[in-house]
């Protein structure tokens, strides 16, 4: 039922762990639902440095994590806030209709992340 | 590959000497139990023969059985069925909130149709309590039908004293008993059942066959109009090779009875000790002893079922969960709901659930496989035993859903 795009993401997922002093931290999702997505940003002169993920869920849940920390890194903090969930799934060759509500839910955790970043960087 | 069924409550593999018998009942066989002739007359004994099968392990009548197309239809006719024939005496049937979706969709559309259901809450450990089985008749009930054996986490209902209350009573008493018929001993007047609905598939017979044991004087109307197959109840050419490989698998289920049980127990309970020795911040689901001989369940906190079902589907090892990616709803197994679970545990449910091909060798397998699974998919988990959703966290609300 999934890509093989999705099983390789989900199999050696990309960028898994935690940024100790990120500068902008996203989360999405709840226990309740199944899906619960945490991105770590590095970010420096608005160029993401360096990306990192912690999500509990579905195998679709953990593949679209670690896609959009390898479509982020090395981006400007514009191009990254253009990246949506959609664009992820499209990345990974699809997601079953299924999953495209409930586990595709990266992009949003990501763009929280960049919310952090810009609110702690106004301060 | 090494690969390693522990999905045995999902479906059974078929019996090689069943297998060989179909064979023959679809090959040479061939005939119309209906038919007059030799071929039909040939087939026709078969279809009997399988009933008496069928009947002696349950120890029913011969002519209590009534062959259907599996769980689902016996199900569905059991309740229909009683509910429409007894419409005059109530409106009232009493059921469980774990059953399966063929009993509780069954009930949903009865209900479409002025009948009221009671849907029973069950313990911690998915038990049934017979005193609220007893507080909820009323005058007007005129069925109760509680599962013999629950399919996700195994726990087998107090049926002998629900069927003893039904009985003094003057209930109907019908038991969902696909998961146990074959892999547990039921005797029909032992326990005070009415009706059982079981299934082929599950006692290494084939698919698209099975049985609904109706007890003599049971008022009970048909569903399908047509011939006068199984006396009138279910019309439709009989299913002759299914019928009769269930019949082999329900005799060979009745011989080898306790060696089957002795075997998967011995298993269960090797596996139940391994996964809580070798792996934290887990629980058991299901009742501890009241269980079926190849149920094992856990959840496994902080970690989500489907990831963990494909990572032992990548080792080769064949599960389930009650996750709500696996259910294809957007919550998590109604059975683990009702038993008071929260939903975070209840997705990182697991089932494995044994049977009579499984060896120590496959146990131990896993239990070298799941430990690492586990420690994996947590390392990825924003979730531990300290951890609280982010105050910002937008989802806090899961307006998505």
């Amino acid at each position: 039922m999934y890509t093989e795009k999705v099983m390789d993401h989900f199999t050696n997922p990309r960028n898994v762990g935690e940024i100790e002093n990120a500068n902008g931290v996203g989360e999405v999702g709840n226990a309740k639902c199944g899906d619960i997505m945490r991105i770590y940003l590095d970010v420096q002169d608005n160029i993401i440095k360096d990306v990192k993920f912690k999500t509990f869920g579905c195998g679709a849940a953990i593949a679209t994590s670690s896609m959009v920390t390898e479509l982020v890194m090395g981006k400007t903090v514009e191009e990254a806030l253009k990246i949506s969930n959609d664009a992820v799934a499209e990345a990974l060759d699809g997601l079953p209709p299924a999953k495209m509500h409930c586990s595709n839910l990266a992009a949003d955790a990501l763009h929280e992340a960049i919310k952090d970043y810009i609110q702690k960087k106004g301060k | 590959m090494r690969r390693v069924y522990f999905d045995h409550s999902a479906t059974t593999p078929v019996d090689s000497e069943v297998a060989t018998l179909m064979m023959e009942y679809m090959t040479e066989k061939f005939g119309n139990p209906g038919s007059i002739h030799f071929f039909g007359r040939e087939a026709n004994k078969a279809v009997n023969e399988a009933r008496s099968n069928v009947a002696a392990l349950l120890g029913a009548n011969t002519n209590e059985i009534f062959f259907t197309s599996g769980g689902t239809e016996s199900d569905n006719l059991a309740l229909k069925g009683v509910a429409f024939a007894n419409r005059k005496k109530g409106n009232h049937i009493i059921t469980t909130a774990i059953e399966h979706h063929a009993i509780l969709h069954a009930c949903e559309s009865l209900e479409k149709q002025g009948f009221t259901v009671t849907y029973l809450p069950v313990d911690e450990n998915a038990m049934v309590n017979v005193e609220d089985v007893k507080n909820a008749i009323t005058d007007k009930t005129i069925l109760i039908s509680v599962m013999f054996a629950n399919n996700e986490v195994g726990t087998i209902q107090p049926i002998k004293e629900i069927g003893q209350l039904a009985k003094e009573k003057g209930i109907y008493f019908h038991t969902d008993a696909v998961q146990a018929v074959g892999n547990y001993p039921i005797d029909v007047n032992e326990y005070n059942i009415d009706m059982l609905s079981a299934s082929g598939h599950k006692l290494y017979g084939p698919k698209g066959v099975g049985f609904l044991y109706i007890r003599k004087g049971v008022k009970i109307e048909s569903l399908q109009q047509g011939g006068s197959q199984e006396r009138k109840l279910r019309a439709g050419t009989e299913n002759v090779s299914g019928i009769v490989g269930l019949g082999k698998a329900a005799e060979k289920a009745r011989l080898e009875m306790s060696e089957r049980i002795a075997h998967v127990q011995g298993l269960r309970d090797n596996l139940i000790k391994g996964i809580q020795e070798k792996i934290p911040d887990i629980k058991l689901n299901g009742h501890f002893e009241k269980r079926l001989p190849g149920n094992v369940n856990f959840s496994f906190f902080y970690i989500e079922g489907e990831s963990l079902l494909l990572n032992l589907d990548m080792k080769g090892i064949a599960a389930s969960s009650g996750s709500a990616c696996t259910s294809g709803s957007l919550d998590p197994s109604h059975v683990l709901l009702a038993m008071g679970m929260t939903h975070e545990t209840a997705h990182g449910s697991l089932r494995l659930s044994l049977g009579r091909g499984n060896t120590q060798a496959d146990v131990e397998y896993c239990l070298e496989v799941l430990p690492q699974i586990v420690e994996k998919l947590r390392s990825m988990s924003p979730l531990n035993a300290t951890s609280k959703l982010a105050p910002s966290n937008p989802c806090s609300q899961c307006h998505h859903h």
